[in-house]
């Protein structure tokens, strides 16, 4: 029952963090003087052309940008009407992209998903490689098995991530036939979801989760090996060896699962560092993440995408703080009853 | 009567390094309990633990066997498989584990822990398991046993979670138990409860115990024969009455004599004067707030109530009480690291006759002055000195902090203090790691001492140290107070290690004092059933005076258990009167 009084105080806590997020978003692409639209109506006259200016002035007051800015931010939020009445992010309507000339909703669209996909399926990697990895090595320290563990760990570590992407790539073709760039054959791009386009885009997920997730899974091994050999030397492992338990289910039953709270607290710093850092990864693979329409959007001070793109990821960190908050509560007893009195 | 267990000439060492434990040897016969005896480094624990074969990995079984009687005949514990070995141990032979904060997995309730060897090794279902464990938790004292089978270890004060591990260790009826330690961390009442359970649980069962120990008082009350050990060898072994009635060996009776005692007193002391105060605790009431914040209702927790207490210049007073009596936030409190709730306040009289300074309504200068003329030392010499420091620049921070004297000056004076506490100046320059715990406790009182301070503020100061050290520092406390006319404001929750060092003592219980006299009145004449419980609970090394376990059950209850004059809920407690000149009890009138 705490339970979900719990997740709801913790929603609610997200949805106020998410509100500061939106805020602080909003000011720092604001900070660097004019937008894009002042910036183009200046070049435009500069050159001359008139047509264009009028059409960018419009823009610029059906977008309230000349409006003062703490009201730019109230509409863009949605919190009051602006020209075209209540539509701002709460409504769905995530504005206009004036780089591409089309609505954020639409350029972002596949790619959000898409963007998910190809990290969440990197965090999967990360925890189904650094969980055996990491326990081998504590399990084995100072053996054949530790070392090897922890040099490719480093290995890992230590590789920049595009060289990576490039030396799989080439490898991957060469050898299994894995498909280079993208995260699907062209010929499905816009296409409905079928059978065919989901074999496609797991077969091109390959290298890419590879490469997002290499890093995250060797810092994750080297950290889970470190708390069990911490949780290793303590007293209650003694306690349960001496009741007659055997090595293996000894390991799983008792430092294992306290070695566990670290790694779960780290989905949430995980979410986060993977798309940012996946950034980078996606402009060199050629993905259709949103990672490069933020690259872009940054760059040609094009507020509503980039604004919007910010929240987004914002919205997954928080999304993943909360989850391991919950997991914890549920896996740690000592969280759970704080305070319920002995 | 044949052995259950037979040690023979077992030689444990590690690496290259001469051995650890040396020719070691002893038996134990079914339903016998031998204590095994020694201070740290003598090698006992790594001797019970070879009987189950848990040594460290770096350990290494050189010499010797280990036999055991089971009921397939008898096995050699040092060479039997593994296997084999896993059906013995928590079956035939089980241990209690000296932490019992620690010795229990945090995240897995009492129940399955303890169920668990039932299912490692009688292979019982759940219902079954569970009723044998329900019925075993009945047994070590659990009030709720179907509670205590739902609850977490952190859930349980330390004497629960002992019954808890000693209720895991016989659940399946071993042959022989081995305790290591098994109330060394626990409260001196309920040491005596959970010796008491032991000793009862044995004659149900009829099984073996190996004790291991520090305290010979412990011995006395729990063996039929004792094995003293030392460095690795045995020094003296025999039944408990020939060891303790007559010790032949020179480590033996050293051992004796420095074993902190109650002593008899034929009458009482005459009341303290509480003229020259140099420290004064006036209505000090500390409460805490637990979790704060959200939108729950902040939990509040009173750490002291209404404690009024003065030490006298010169003179050691000595707060006693189990842990979360408040004894430590009352230090704290005394020395400005905590801010009294309003109402209370904390004085300091730098000397004789001069206006008090309030140590908590302070500025700057006062504050410093205050700070080099009341010092602290600290409960654990092993983490109160910074590893990375030369001794001589942990002494000289003092003085460089307080911008005392030159460089020379400081390094004089902190090899002045060095042969104050009996270390030899030319140390400075080592490290502490090179230190014993005894030295390494010396030199935070050198270190405290450096400032030339008025008042010493001791937190447990001895209680992590061995018996014989303990002993040593003691002396050199009282030593020190003489020479340069300290006073001392001494936290303790052992009355024997107070008794011979205190001008007076306030026993503590439950955020409140509930008696205070000198300790002479007190051991002649203890008023309060808390007190009571505290002087019987204190194991003598005399197998002619067991601990009374019925005096030491009335008073170490909770206040509501108290008898009708001193029975108190909550915080509403009755006030402290004065019965008699100099001793004050807690009672209603």
């Amino acid at each position: 029952m705490s339970l979900i009084k719990y997740a709801i105080y913790r929603t609610f806590t997200m949805l106020l963090t998410l509100w500061v997020v939106s805020i602080l978003v909003f000011a720092i692409i604001n900070l660097p003087p004019g937008d894009y639209l002042s910036n183009q109506i200046a070049e435009l006259r500069a050159t001359g052309q008139a047509e264009g200016v009028a059409k960018a002035e419009f823009l610029r007051r059906e977008y309230a940008l000349d409006r003062p800015l703490y009201q730019q931010y109230l509409i863009w939020v949605g919190f009051i009407p602006g020209p075209l009445g209540f539509s701002g992010l709460i409504q769905g309507d995530f504005g206009w992209s004036f780089e591409f000339d089309r609505p954020v909703g639409d350029i972002v669209g596949d790619a959000l998903w898409l963007t998910v996909l190809v990290n969440l399926s990197a965090v999967l990697f990360v925890y189904a490689v650094a969980l055996p990895l990491g326990v081998i090595a504590a399990a084995k320290s100072e053996t054949w098995a530790d070392y090897t563990a922890g040099f490719v760990g480093y290995l890992g570590l230590a590789t920049p991530n595009f060289l990576l992407a490039l030396i799989l790539f080439y490898y991957g073709h060469k050898y299994f036939n894995l498909p280079i760039g993208g995260l699907m054959d062209p010929v499905y791009e816009g296409e409905p979801m079928s059978w065919d386009k989901v074999k496609s885009i797991l077969l091109h997920l390959i290298v890419p989760t590879f490469v997002i997730g290499t890093s995250g899974a060797a810092a994750m091994m080297q950290r889970l090996r470190a708390n069990m050999l911490d949780e290793l030397s303590k007293p209650y492992v003694e306690t349960a060896k001496a009741k007659g338990l055997g090595p293996t289910r000894l390991l799983a039953k008792y430092p294992l699962r306290m070695a566990f709270n670290p790694f779960v607290a780290d989905i949430g710093n995980l979410l986060p560092s993977m798309i940012s850092g996946s950034v980078l990864v996606s402009v060199v693979l050629g993905l259709q993440t949103i990672g490069p329409s933020l690259l872009t959007a940054l760059k040609s001070q094009d507020q509503f995408l980039a604004g919007f793109i910010l929240m987004f990821v914002a919205l997954l960190t928080l999304i993943g703080t909360m989850v391991s908050d919950i997991l914890l509560v549920l896996l740690d007893p000592r969280i759970r009853y704080k305070g319920r009195g002995a | 009567m044949t052995s259950l267990l037979d040690v023979d000439a077992l030689t444990i060492g590690f690496g290259d390094a001469p051995p650890v434990v040396c020719d070691v040897s002893f038996s134990v016969a079914a339903g016998e309990t031998l204590a095994l005896v020694g201070e740290s480094g003598s090698g006992k624990t790594l001797t019970c633990r070879s009987v189950l074969r848990i040594l460290p990995e770096a350990a290494q079984l050189r010499a010797g066997q280990i036999t055991f009687a089971a009921q397939s005949g008898l096995v050699d514990l040092c060479s039997t498989s593994e296997r084999m070995m896993r059906g013995i141990r928590g079956d035939r032979i089980s241990m209690i584990f000296q932490e019992p904060m620690r010795s229990l997995s945090p995240l897995h309730r009492l129940g399955n822990q303890v169920a668990e060897v039932l299912r490692l090794h009688r292979s019982m279902g759940r219902a079954e398991s569970k009723r044998c464990v329900i019925e075993q938790f009945e047994r070590v004292g659990f009030t709720d046993p179907e509670r205590a089978w739902r609850s977490y270890p952190f859930e349980m004060s330390g004497g629960m979670r002992q019954r808890a591990m000693i209720a895991m260790a016989m659940v399946a009826k071993p042959e022989l138990l081995i305790a290591d330690e098994p109330t060394t961390a626990l409260d001196v009442t309920t040491q005596a409860q959970v010796l008491g359970l032991i000793n009862e649980l044995q004659r149900d069962t009829g099984m073996a115990v190996i004790l291991v120990t520090h305290d010979l008082g412990v011995v006395a009350n729990m063996a039929e024969k004792v094995v003293v050990m030392a460095k690795g060898r045995v020094m003296e072994s025999g039944s408990a009455a020939e060891v303790l009635g007559d010790p032949q060996h020179g480590y033996t009776k050293k051992l004796f004599k420095a074993a902190p005692l109650i002593p008899e007193v034929a009458m009482p002391a005459r009341a303290l004067p509480h003229e020259d105060v140099i420290l004064d605790l006036k209505d000090v009431t500390k409460t805490f707030t637990l979790r704060a914040g959200g939108w729950r209702n902040p939990v509040t927790v009173t750490a002291c109530k209404d404690v009024n207490l003065q030490v006298v210049r010169g003179k050691t007073l000595a707060v006693v009480g189990e842990s979360g009596s408040g004894k430590t936030t009352c230090a704290r409190v005394a020395l400005g690291a905590e801010v009294p709730d309003p109402g209370g306040e904390v004085l300091f009289y730098p000397k004789p006759g001069v206006d008090p300074l309030p140590v908590h309504g302070m500025d700057v200068t006062q504050r410093t002055a205050f700070q080099r003329q009341a010092q602290m030392v600290f409960q654990d010499p092993y983490s109160s000195l910074s590893p990375r420091m030369r001794i001589g620049d942990a002494l000289t921070e003092p003085l460089d902090i307080h911008k005392i004297g030159s460089r020379r000056d400081r390094r004089e004076k902190a090899a002045e203090m060095l042969s104050w506490v009996g270390l030899n100046p030319d140390m400075m320059r080592r490290y502490p790691h090179a230190f014993s715990g005894g030295q390494r406790q010396r030199l935070s009182i050198a270190r405290a001492l450096t400032l030339d301070p008025k008042l010493l503020i001791c937190d447990e100061p001895t209680s992590a140290l061995d018996v014989s050290v303990q002993d040593q520092i003691l002396s050199l406390l009282e030593d020190i107070r003489d020479r340069a006319s300290l006073s001392y404001l001494f936290i303790s929750h052992d009355l024997a290690v107070v008794a011979r060092i205190a001008d007076e003592v306030a026993v503590m219980r439950a955020g409140v004092i509930v008696e205070q006299a000198p300790p002479d009145t007190l051991f002649y004449d203890p008023k309060h059933p808390y007190t009571k419980a505290l002087i019987a609970a204190q194991p003598e090394p005399d197998i002619a005076r067991p601990i009374d376990l019925d005096l030491v059950s009335k008073g170490a209850g909770s206040p509501t258990t108290w008898p009708e004059m001193f029975r108190f809920e909550g915080t509403n407690v009755p006030a402290l009167r004065e019965l008699e000149p100099g001793h004050m009890v807690r009672c209603h009138g």
